[in-house]
């Protein structure tokens, strides 16, 4: 059984329907790329995947129980499925340590301590322990972003959800970003990244879904996507990407 | 050549020479002489002032050095304002005549700059100059009603003593205040159908005790309670009871601060603590409330500083806060210096706490500008 079943998910604001008979299967351990062009819908699907954002009509599954409607815990959803923002939104009022450390002793219980020190095993190992203490506003953007993933892994979710994570960054401030991603796509974390780094997804993403108007119009393994897309929409997207000098 | 959206000339040495011929230098003579003739005026005005309101001082018995020296300072300032004004003007005619462009920039540059600076030092003289004379006409009317030094210095150590009792009224009630607002804003802001009928109340109290001015407030609790024979409400003291009135009015307009405070809160923050799984409770208490304090200093202070004043309202009850006392002091003595003392305490207090402002919302800008 999938991971994550979308089963034709409908989501419309008033009468623009931005989701429309959405489906999509994700299994464990799967990276999922979401590529597209700009306002097709990446970013709510992926807000209508850990509740952020209501469905109109569809349902959504995770191991097979119903995550939709009414009557579910949404902060017990929430804890098993981590999202870092284009925007990174750290808490601007609390410095490193204690933005990657609230939602653990606040949420889980976990004491002080323990999770002061599991916090500084995770900026360890994005080298940014010497920030620790630091409040947001002392970071580049690209250290922010490391920080943000930081803070959604230490809830350990068993599903990431990633929205354009590199988008607000320099460019020569993606690759740091990345390298955390590509690291835990290697460790097994299930991911659906929407992104625009096609080089990136190339590389990491299991399988890429265009999306266009709300739908899958076309998916596959990423060297046919990419590489050889059957759908007219697809190449048009790709080609305006190639002469931007993005693909 | 259709696929241009602009077509430039291929002249290029042409439209140097013609950039070239157009550009002129401003030497600000106009404004160089009118400050000139204006300063040369104003020092005229200020130390014939000077001298009279000096000589004045003098015959009601104030020591020569004290009389003069104020008078001496302005003139010397108008003098020097004088100076800078002539050098403006030097500068000026001096960028006329310069043939070097860049150099000539560079004067007429100094001369507009020194000459604004030049302006508002004048307009600064004149005002105080103003001042002074007001003071002193009609047989200095207006220094005996409220600056009578005799009378104040007798009268401060009593009027200090009550003003006491404005600090306990603005302490106790800005505590509950701050507290009860943060209750009232977290009421109004309440999420869903659930939370409808408090935010109702909360709204209806705030545009209750908003309406309401607040020296009826503070009157109709002061006289009103005791009358009521409730037990414990009906006999507390005057004091007690302005606590209680300016609690509820300025309870209603700091938690109108609160909400502002909390709705300016970037929904991005709040989707941020929701999705690590924090609840609607603790989103408020962890990240909106502690952000929307930082954002509201400066209003909640200048709140603060309003509530400080209006614990003068409470003389209408009887208590004796600063301003009674003072008010009893001036009817025996039939001059209202007593009272001059009662506003510098006010604005003594005051003064400190909108510098504190200032820093403190300086510092949490340059923090809040990140994180988004
Ligand atoms: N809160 C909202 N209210 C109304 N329309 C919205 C709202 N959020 C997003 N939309 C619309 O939904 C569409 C999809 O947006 P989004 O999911 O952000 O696209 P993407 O992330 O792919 O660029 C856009 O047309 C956008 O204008
Ligand atoms: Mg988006």
């Amino acid at each position: 059984m999938a991971l994550v079943e979308i089963d034709h998910v409908t989501k419309r604001y008033d009468h623009l329907e931005v989701i429309s008979d959405f489906s999509l299967d994700i299994e464990e351990h799967e990276v999922i790329c979401l590529i597209g062009p700009s306002g097709c819908g990446k970013s709510t699907l992926l807000r209508c995947v850990n509740r952020l954002e209501e469905i109109s009509s569809g349902e959504i599954r995770i191991h097979g129980d119903r995550i939709t409607g009414p009557g579910v815990d949404l902060d017990r959803l929430r804890r098993d499925i981590g999202i870092v923002f284009q925007g990174y939104n750290l808490f601007p009022h609390m410095t490193v340590l204690e933005n990657t450390i609230l939602a653990p002793t606040k949420v889980l219980g976990m004491s002080r301590r323990e999770a002061e020190e599991k916090a500084m095993a995770f900026l360890e190992r994005i080298a940014l322990t010497h920030k620790a203490n630091d409040y947001p506003d002392r970071l580049s953007g690209g250290q922010q972003q490391r920080v943000a993933i930081v803070r959604a892994l230490m809830m350990e979710p068993m599903l990431l959800l990633l929205d354009e994570i590199t988008s607000a960054l320099d460019p020569e401030l993606v690759s740091e970003v990345l390298d955390i991603v590509r690291d835990l796509a290697a460790g097994g974390m299930t991911m659906i990244l929407a992104t625009h780094e096609m080089g990136f997804a190339r590389e990491v993403a299991d399988r890429i879904c265009f999306l266009q108007a709300g739908k899958v119009y076309e998916q596959g393994p990423p060297a046919d996507i990419l590489g050889n897309p059957q759908g007219e929409r697809t190449q048009a997207f790709l080609r305006s990407l190639r002469k931007a000098g993005r693909l | 050549m259709t696929d241009h959206i602009i077509l430039v000339s291929q002249d290029e040495a042409g439209r140097a020479a013609e950039w070239r011929a157009r550009r002129s230098t401003k030497t600000y003579r106009g404004r160089a002489s009118f400050t000139l003739m204006l300063s040369a005026l104003t020092c005229l005005v200020v130390a014939a002032s000077a001298q009279h309101i000096g000589s004045y001082a003098v015959s009601q018995g104030v020591s020569p050095v004290a009389a003069s020296l104020p008078g001496m300072i302005a003139a010397l300032v108008a003098a020097l304002v004088l100076v800078m004004a002539a050098s403006a003007f030097l500068k000026s005619l001096a960028a006329g005549r310069q043939e070097d462009v860049h150099t000539a920039r560079l004067l007429g540059d100094e001369a507009s700059t020194r000459s604004w600076k030049a302006l508002a030092w004048t307009g600064a003289l004149l005002i105080v100059t103003a001042g002074a004379w007001f003071m002193v006409v009609n047989d200095a009317a207006v220094s005996r009603t409220f600056f009578d030094l005799v009378l104040i210095r007798d009268s401060a150590g009593k009027v200090l003593r009550a003003f006491g009792t404005n600090i306990l009224i603005f302490s106790v009630s800005a505590v509950l205040i701050l507290v009860w607002a943060l209750v009232i804003a977290l009421a109004r802001t309440l999420p869903g159908a659930a939370g409808r009928p408090l935010r109702v109340l909360a709204i209806a109290y705030g545009d209750l005790f908003r309406g309401l001015p607040a020296i009826i407030t503070i009157y109709l609790i002061g006289f009103g309670l005791p009358l009521t024979n409730l037990p414990f409400l009906s006999d507390l003291s005057s004091t007690s009871y302005a606590i209680i009135a300016l609690t509820l009015t300025y309870g209603a307009y700091t938690s109108e601060i609160y909400r502002a405070g909390i709705e300016g809160v970037h929904h991005s923050q709040v989707a941020a603590a929701r999705s690590l799984g924090l609840s609607h409770v603790k989103t408020m208490r962890y990240v909106v409330v502690p952000l929307a304090v930082r954002n509201i200093i400066p209003p909640l202070m200048n709140n603060c500083i309003s509530l400080q004043k209006d614990t003068a309202l409470v003389a209408i009850i009887g208590a004796i806060d600063a301003f009674n006392q003072a008010k009893i002091i001036a009817a025996n003595n039939f001059n209202l210096s007593a009272v001059t003392t009662v506003a510098i305490l006010f604005i003594a207090v005051t003064i400190p706490q909108a510098r504190i402002v200032d820093k403190l919302s300086e510092r949490d800008r340059r923090r809040m500008r990140a994180g988004g």
